[in-house]
Order: C-alpha cells, then structure tokens, then sequence
C-alpha cells in the first residue's frame, strides 16, 4: 500500500436516469448469471457430482425396476424409454430444491448486503438465479438423454420430443428452484430447507407418473397426481416424445408449468421486501 | 449544531497527506433524525427494539465514529443509511438523498464495507472488482482499469488472480475497502472495519483509513475499539441502547468530563495545610491527601501543574513527582454509559480489552509497593 493515489478521482459513474431499466436489468442478470457459472466452472468436483448423481439414479432405477415393463398395461417401449423422462424430472425437481441453501450461504457470507448497497436490480439477482439453474438443469437432462441413448433408449418423438423434455425440466426445476429460495429467503435457516426438501421430494415423485404409469397407480393416487406439478411435466413430455405426440396436451400441461414458474419467481422477489425488513 | 471543522487528517499523527479534502459544500453528509427500528423477535411480542431514536450529523469531507459495544445499535444504523434496512420512523438522507424515497440515487453515492466480506470466496479479486464496476454502471475497459488500479493502490496486485478464499484476514479486508471505492463513493461506510485483524493489519487499515479522509472522502466508521476511534475519528458518537448519549470530537468529550488527574508524590508526609494550600488554587477540585501522595482533578491538568506546585512551595511542601493523566474515552464511556466500556463486551475478552485490563491492574501494583515502601 505504498501508492497513494486518489481515491475519488475525475471519472463519474453515469447517473440512474440515462440507463433505461429494461437495459440495466439484463446487463445486470448477464453479469449476475456470468458470475454463477464462473463459480461452478471453477468447482469441478461440484460439477462432476452434478453429472454423476442424474446417472445413479438413471442406472439404478433402470436396473431395480426393469421388469416392470413387463406388467399388464404398462403399454409399449422398454423400461428404460420409460424411466428418462422420469429420472431427468426428479432430477429437475432434486436439484433445484436446494437453491435456498445457496441464498442462505450468500446472505451469511455478507455477499446478499453487498449486492444489495450497490444499483444492482434486485429482479437480475432472481433472474440470474433462474437462468443459471435452468442452464444447469438443461445441461444435466442432456446428458441424461445422451446415456439413455448410449443404453439403447428410443426415442421415438425426436429432436422435438428431447427438445420439450429439457425445456419442460428446466422450468420445473424454476419452480422449485424460486420457491426454495423464497422458504430460505423467509425462514432463514438452513434446517427448514433440509426438512421441507426431504418431506417434498419422495412423495412428489412417487405420486407422478415418474416411475409408473397412471394406469397401474391406486385411484387415490392418481387423483392426487393431477395436482402434482411433477405429473404436469411428465404428462407433457410423455406425449410430446411419443411418436404421435397430443400437442394439445402439451400445451395445456406446459402452460400449467410456466404459469407455476411465473408465480414461484414473483414470489422469489416479494421476499426481498421482507428480507429487508428483517436484515 | 456547531461543527468543530477539525479536519480528519489533523488526527493521525500527520501521516496522511496534507490536502483536505472539497468538504466546502456545507451540506452534511450524512444526516440521521430521531431513527427508530424494532426487530421481531419470537416469544417477545414487543420485539427488540435496536435503535430508539438515534441522530446525528456527519459534516463532508470528515471521519465520524460511531462507538459502543455489541449490540448498542451501530450496525443497525449503519444499514438503515446503506438503503438495507427501513426504519420503522425517522428520517435520514445521504449525500443529500433521502434514504427512504430515493434509496437508488443513495446507492450511486455510497461505498460500503460490512462487517462480514461479501466478496465472492470463489472468484478472484480481480473478478469482484470487475463485478462491482459493472454493477455500477462502468463499461469497456474502464472496469478493469478502475480493478487493476485499485489491486495496486491496496497492495493486492500480486494476488489479484488468486480465489479470495485463499486471502488472509488482511487481504481481504484491503478488498472490502477496494470494493467500496470502485465507483468513486462520496460517502463511504466502515461497519467495524478492524475486528478480527493482527495488530499489523490493523494498523495498515488505520493508515488507509487515514489516507482516504485526506483525500476528503466522508466516513461513517464504527467500532467497538475506544483507541480506534480516538486515532482516526474527528468526531464521534457514543451509542448506547439505540441512542447517542454523547457527541463530540474525542478531545472535546474527555474535557467535559470532570477534568484530568493531577498527582503529586510528597517528600514529606503531608499536614493539613497542604489540602488548604490546594482547595485555594482555582479550578482544583476533589482533592484527596494521603501520607505522601495527593490526588486531585483539575480542568485542565498541564495547566494546573505550575498554580499547584506555587501552592505546595507556599506552604513548604516538597514535591519528590508531579503526573497529569488526560480522561481516555473509556472514562468517557464510563460517565455517559454508567458502565465501564470493556465490561460491556465480554465477547471480546481475547481481544483489545485485555492489555487495558492489564494496564489498569499494573497501575494499581505499583501504588501499592509505593505506600508499602
């Protein structure tokens, strides 16, 4: 610290009114989303979790329920074609429920206030969030499709069917991802995180179409799926992988999801007002 | 208010450089009016109540400090003029903005460094600065200009492409400061900017803190350490339960308290003319004779020495040592607190409060082997 150059020098920062907000708002979720993947890049062991853990449950799952296609009414294909949708939704679902654990991590460390002091727009901060895990998540069922392959999965509805698989994936796992970080937001505490996470993610999955068609399911069961977004996601790319997909269908199912997405992310950002209120 | 324009640099034994910095405005700085903010808190319906009513005034261009113990406030006021928190009443404007109706024109004029870091662990400090240029509005080249200016002036250059997780506590504080200055801050908040540094690092920030109020920047500095804010701020506030129980420069309020001790070491015991001899000197007061030894309070101590020793002389008192102690801020504390500073803080028992602890102790040995001699 021996130069003692000035600190308030002639350069100013340009005043708020010259930049529209619109603008600023996608500058700043670029540099927010930037500033994520360059903190995943740079985990690699992180990453290379990230990627083992969707082929665990793919080859698990496909060896422990193999024979189910077996069972009347299971309808057509192997298992393994009917087990990718499944895994690569729970994987949407698993991986994103625990964004609120990184928002806590980000408020202890002091980085949250940081951000907060400076113009950033408190909307880049979600909106990098939910592009950063959406990424994250396409990336993932990706390679998850990719395996299937590699293990003899068909895919019978193409390149328009894989392509509404990890669409679908990504903005399940926004709704997920932004209402996690609203419940760390509010509680702020890491064990109702973990606690709600724990209690969701099995009966979730187990009540969807995940593992087992609606066919074979209890009636109960099957009611309460309809309800069950995870149902909504699978539904939608069940059919658009099909080779004669009900577009309809999807279109109807999709809407759902982005509707959900919509309000988890609003929700997401209703919170900082009541961060600020507790800070 | 009268503000005693005793610029900043005037208060760092003159190592800063000499300029002062363009505090002609006039205008404060930062100015808080009568802040109230309660914390929920569960099982207490009424909540915890941080700050009940807190004011002041910082004038441009100065260092205000901010002192007392955990949990009197500080960074509760800290976040309600950094946009962060609202307050439940009160008003407050910074840099001339209202923190409430026009928090973004606030955050443009504002550099802040939080108790806890706030950079980014995994990045580089290169990368953080960039970050924050861009944040505020910087484009092309200029923020890594603005970075790579800073990682030099802070002394970070060699380790500008290293994680920060791998910085020492003192590194990593110099980065907090030089993430709170990369848009050029007019008002720049310091929330305990020491705690938990080696006395090296410490003393650099001091010197840095010292160099920025040279070049005229206003700062907001709170502390918990009485030494620090005596050394860098030129006026300070004592919090206290959510209010300022006292303001002034650190001279100012060490003088109004009763005064400094004066002691006087006797070569012969003392008769009762010597308590005469001094009741009569103007300004003396408190006065306490032992065998030896005569301890008194005057207004200003230095000053009293020559009226003093002239009435001891007139009555024929031999005087073997004469010391004068000026009232440190812990006396301050003390007075306006009602309760000694450091025993306030017993979480910070390993820290600063302990060589004042010992010093004290010394103190007291010594008078005892002087009357047992």
């Amino acid at each position: 610290m021996t130069t003692a150059t000035t600190a308030t020098g002639t350069t100013r920062v340009p005043s708020p009114p010259s930049v529209p907000i619109l603008r600023e708002t996608i500058t700043h979720t670029w540099y927010m989303t930037a500033r994520q993947f360059r903190v995943f890049l740079r985990q690699p062991v992180y990453l290379v979790i990230t990627l083992i853990q969707p082929v665990i449950w793919l080859f698990l799952f496909g060896q422990l329920f193999r024979d189910i296609a077996e069972l009347p009414g299971f309808g057509a294909g192997t298992y393994l074609d009917y087990l990718i949708p499944g895994v690569v939704v729970m994987n949407a679902v698993s991986a994103n429920m625990w964004a609120g654990m990184g928002i806590l991590e980000e408020i202890e460390r002091g980085t949250l206030n940081r951000f907060l002091v400076t113009p950033l727009r408190r909307s880049a901060l979600v909106n990098a969030n939910v592009v950063a895990q959406g990424c994250s998540t396409a990336f993932q069922s990706l390679v998850m499709v990719g395996l299937g392959k590699l293990a003899g999965a068909h895919y019978p509805g193409g390149f328009a069917g894989v392509l509404v698989l990890i669409v679908v994936a990504s903005v399940l796992g926004t709704v997920f991802g932004a209402f996690s970080n609203a419940v760390g937001m509010v509680a702020r505490e890491r064990e109702t995180v973990i606690a709600l996470n724990t209690f969701l993610l099995l009966p979730l999955t187990f009540m969807s179409s995940a593992f087992m068609p609606p066919s074979r399911m209890p009636d109960w069961m099957r009611e309460v799926a309809r309800f069950n977004p995870l149902d909504w996601a699978l539904t939608a790319t069940r059919s658009a992988m099909r080779a004669d997909p009900d577009w309809a269908l999807v279109a109807e199912r999709g809407a759902a999801l982005v509707g959900l997405a919509a309000f988890a992310v609003w929700l997401s950002m209703r919170t900082f007002r009541a961060y600020r209120k507790s800070v | 208010m009268k503000h005693t324009e005793r610029t900043a640099a005037t208060v760092h034994d003159g190592r800063t450089p000499g300029h002062t910095g363009p505090a002609g405005t006039g205008a404060p700085a930062i100015e808080a009016h009568d802040l109230v903010k309660t914390y929920p808190v569960k099982g207490r319906p009424q909540g915890v109540r941080a700050l009940a009513g807190l004011s002041l005034s910082v004038a441009p261009g100065t260092v205000f400090g901010l002192l007392g113990p955990n949990g009197a406030g500080k960074s509760t006021t800290v976040k309600i003029l950094t946009t962060l928190a609202a307050a439940d009443s009160g008003t407050a404007r910074v840099a001339g903005h209202d923190v409430t109706r026009d928090p973004a024109r606030v955050r443009r004029a504002i550099g802040v460094v939080a108790q806890r870091s706030g950079a980014d662990p995994a990045a580089t400090a290169r990368e953080n600065l960039i970050l924050t240029g861009h944040l505020f509005g910087l484009r092309g080249r200029e923020p890594g200009r603005r970075a790579d200016h800073l990682l030099d002036r802070f002394g970070l250059t060699e380790a500008a492409h290293r994680p920060v997780r791998t910085y020492s506590g003192g590194m990593q504080r110099r980065l907090d400061v030089a993430l709170g200055l990369v848009h050029h801050p007019e008002v720049l908040f310091l929330d305990e900017p020491t705690t938990g540094l080696d006395p090296e690092a410490r003393a650099d920030m001091w010197e840095e803190i010292g160099r920025l109020a040279g070049e005229g920047l206003s700062i907001l500095l709170t502390t918990h350490y009485l030494d620090e804010a005596d050394r860098l701020a030129a006026r300070l506030a004592i919090v206290d339960h959510g209010r300022v129980v006292a303001e002034g420069a650190p001279e100012q309020l060490k003088s109004r308290l009763h005064g400094d001790a004066v002691h006087v070491d006797l070569l012969d015991p003392a008769g009762p003319e010597v308590r005469e001899a001094l009741a009569r000197v103007p300004g003396i007061r408190e006065i306490t004779v032992e065998a030896r030894a005569v301890h008194a309070r005057a207004d200003h101590g230095a000053a009293a020495v020559p009226e003093v020793l002239a009435a001891l002389d007139h009555v024929g008192a031999r005087v073997g040592a004469v010391t004068v102690a000026r009232p440190s801020l812990d006396d301050v504390y003390l007075r306006h607190a009602g309760r000694r500073f450091d025993a306030t803080n017993p979480a910070e028992a390993g820290g600063d409060a302990a060589p004042v602890e010992d010093a004290e102790v010394a103190d007291a040995s010594d008078t005892r082997e002087g009357e047992t001699r």
